[in-house]
């Protein structure tokens, strides 16, 4: 069965929900923590409701609402969401006022607010959407497990059109803390220089990412959703090597049918050794693109990968920004998206071309 | 490809037991797990009744073989997912193609918390150890870890219906063999993060709760971990299997974040669901072990719906939360070893503490423990936050 991404939407460090050509406008930084561009959420949410919405259902809402919008459809029939961190600012606001006032005195707000299917609770109750509604919450594997579970129903048939989307927020807390473990550099960097970084540490990023997905192919489809594929803690490269060819095998393909590689590469000189082994063993000559010198290091980094990677199928051409390595192939087939999430979350995602 | 998926055992921390046979034990001599806090630290250990486990967490470590300064969420599920696994038989898990699918609201949050109030301090305060595994998706990982699963790991936050929408997402690797086995189910552990919310909601019983009872005043938390083993047909033709996982539903009532919409729309949704999944009628089902948290809010939507798929011939039904509290995220996955077992073994288990007949509905919950039924499909309800409604059906072999 083949499954058709028929709309996506993005809300990004880039300028990714207004439309026009990829990467049309760059966004550039030299920080090491990305925030959003907040598209006018007035477009999708009355404005008694943005007020009380915290930063990462609002992203949510509007990247859902953009995905559904450009597959042309009002409603689907399930809503599946990935997150690693959850509502952070809603659970920072609860927990720090829960300390600071002894467990008195607190009001509700933050509290539900702060579960981590707030987002795909919300777009279902924004959209008066009554059908199957999951939320997975498993670090690097959040969006990729979303996706399965998309993959599987369209499979057997319970939905036609299912909304599935990545998600997560930083807050001061969360950059604050997650800094102190030393996963970013410590001196800002130009986000165009990142990748070619000589030190460990990468940069901070946010985002919301949806695909529309279907068993039915939509008047603007350009792009299938193959296959996708984790990987827990290998041993080795050479795992991951042989997870690779074994995921192309049962895709029917081989690494010389990879117009084009995508990788999570984020700049950390000792994390991206692992995207370098990879692409020596088996795609050597294959241009490389990447994506998290656009919107940042973060759990569900690949639903923006994912975004782009269906981007440049559709547009069948790659913006300078985006190429790392070699380049743009004439013709863009079939995509590879290979990620790996802190040396423990391995991620495979095909995209193939579809006229 | 597996037609049928299997339920190859189960195993349950909770309140009222530390595995599943002295919880069957507490339904038997009729003793809910709800006291004064114990173990978790709070200004309101006075105020709220609690099921929690009655163990410290050295006590805890030492049953689930991990370091006591780990996230208690992560000690209850390691205790009650080996019980799960070693009740299967199966024996040597590095022998299949294994998933850990496992529902959690709080991840390492008892840990984060004791962090925060030294963090608040001073931003370089608190120790990173306590924050390291805050994430839910890291109480999985620990798990997994010392099973030695590594084919496939999700974890599932859906409020109170994550455990089972665990079971759910389970059903479906098993059927499209990505996987021959899952560990399906939920844990959480009792947070002050977890107290103080629901108290801000107004919905905590200063008493002992009453579920579908008239005069019921609000929930009461509870913590543990529940999961069951599922099993493709080609291992299960290996084994004794308990019962099959025959259908399941998932359903958002798209009423509001926290509150059931006054008809139980989600609830009956979800219920019908997975009844058209198994192939049933509403009468063929013995018996609901209902998600029951004794708010007014939820009982009377979940009873009106049931009504509304029911009537006029109502299943036998009662809230095993009358005895575990309402353990959020391992809910779904406690209640599923239950109903896989009253299935199995023909229980129904008694609902605590219920007097008087609700209004709304004309139908009223069991209150005595009893066996030898012959049940040939029970139901299992869980309705959450985000308006996440879920139920499941488990059938005779």
């Amino acid at each position: 069965m083949n499954i058709y991404i028929n709309g996506t939407g993005c809300v990004s460090p880039q300028l990714t929900a207004q439309g026009g050509p990829l990467l049309g406008t760059l966004k550039e930084y030299e920080q090491v923590r990305l925030a959003v561009v907040d598209p006018d959420y007035k477009q999708w949410i009355d404005l008694k409701q943005i007020r009380r919405m915290s930063r990462i259902v609002k992203m949510g809402v509007a990247a859902a609402n953009l995905s559904l919008e450009s597959a042309g459809l009002s409603t689907p029939d399930a809503i599946i969401t990935g997150t690693a961190y959850g509502c952070l600012d809603d659970t920072g606001v609860f927990l720090t006022k829960m300390v600071n006032q002894q467990e008195e005195m607190l009001t509700p707000t933050a509290f539900i607010q702060s579960t981590h299917n707030t987002v795909a609770g919300q777009i279902a109750l924004l959209l008066q959407c009554h059908g199957y509604n999951n939320t997975f919450v498993h670090r690097g594997f959040s969006f990729e497990n979303a996706l399965v579970d998309a993959i599987l129903i369209l499979g057997e048939g319970s939905a036609e059109n299912i909304l599935v989307g990545g998600m997560d927020e930083i807050t001061n807390h969360s950059h604050q803390i997650l800094s102190r473990f030393g996963i970013y550099k410590k001196a800002p960097v130009k986000t165009m220089d990142l990748l070619n970084s000589p030190e460990p540490g990468t940069i901070a990023g946010e985002g919301a990412a949806f695909l529309t997905l279907s068993n039915t192919k939509g008047p603007g489809c350009t792009t299938m959703l193959t296959g996708v594929s984790t990987l827990y803690k290998p041993l080795w490269e050479g795992e991951v090597i042989g997870h690779i060819v074994k995921f192309l095998e049962s895709n029917n393909c081989t690494p010389e049918d990879i117009d084009l590689l995508v990788t999570g590469r984020n700049g950390d000189i000792d994390q991206d050794e692992m995207y370098e082994e990879v692409a020596a063993a088996l795609f050597p000559d294959h241009p490389e693109a990447c994506f998290k010198h656009l919107c940042g290091e973060y759990p569900t980094a690949t639903a923006f990968g994912t975004w782009m990677a269906n981007a440049l199928i559709a547009e069948q051409t790659v913006p300078e920004a985006a190429m790392f390595y070699g380049n743009p192939p004439e013709k863009i087939n079939k995509i590879l998206l290979y990620n790996h999430h802190q040396g423990t979350h391995h991620s495979f995602i095909l995209l193939s071309h579809v006229e | 490809m597996s037609e049928k998926v299997w339920i190859a055992g189960g195993g349950v921390i909770s309140g009222i037991g530390l595995n599943l046979q002295s919880c069957l034990q507490s339904f038997r001599d009729n003793k809910p797990g709800m006291t004064a806090m114990q173990y978790l630290s709070s200004v309101h250990r006075a105020t709220f009744p609690v099921a929690e486990v009655k163990a410290d967490n050295a006590t805890l470590a030492d049953l689930a073989r991990m370091p006591e300064d780990i996230s208690r969420t992560a000690l209850l599920s390691m205790i009650a997912a080996r019980e799960a696994w070693e009740s299967s038989g199966l024996g040597d898990i590095s022998q299949y193609r294994v998933a850990f699918v496992s529902g959690n609201t709080v991840g390492g949050m008892d840990k984060t918390e004791d962090f925060f109030t030294e963090y608040l301090k001073n931003p370089s305060g608190g120790r990173l150890r306590q924050v390291v595994h805050h994430e839910c998706g890291s109480i999985t990982e620990l798990v997994a870890d010392m099973l030695g699963v590594r084919h496939h790991l999700a974890t599932i936050s859906t409020a109170c219906s994550s455990g089972a929408n665990a079971l759910m997402y389970g059903s479906r690797l098993i059927k499209s063999n990505q996987v021959d086995v899952v560990i399906a189910g939920g844990t959480d552990a009792l947070t002050r993060f977890t107290l103080n919310g629901f108290n801000t909601l107004m919905i905590l019983d200063q008493q002992a709760c009453r579920p579908f009872d008239e005069t019921r005043t609000g929930l009461n938390l509870g913590e543990g971990a529940g999961y069951v083993v599922m099993v493709s047909d080609s291992l299960a033709a290996q084994i004794q299997p308990w019962c099959r996982l025959s259908g399941f539903g998932n359903a958002n009532d798209a009423y509001h974040q926290t509150a059931s919409s006054p008809d139980g729309t989600g609830n009956y949704l979800a219920m019908k669901a997975a009844l058209d999944r198994s192939g049933l009628q509403p009468q063929q089902i013995g018996y609901i072990n209902l998600h029951g948290t004794g708010t007014q809010n939820n009982d009377v939507a979940e009873g009106l719906a049931i009504d509304k798929l029911f009537a006029p011939s109502f299943p036998l039904v009662s809230s095993t939360k009358s005895f575990t509290g309402h353990t959020l995220g391992a809910s779904g996955g406690i209640e599923a070893v239950f109903s896989a077992l009253s299935v199995k073994e023909g229980i129904v288990y008694p609902n605590a503490r219920f007097m008087h007949q609700m209004k709304e509905i004309p139908f009223a919950p069991e209150t005595q423990f009893s066996t030898g039924h012959n049940f040939q499909h029970v139901m299992s309800n869980s309705f959450g936050f985000g308006g996440n409604c879920s139920s499941l059906i488990f059938s005779k072999a």
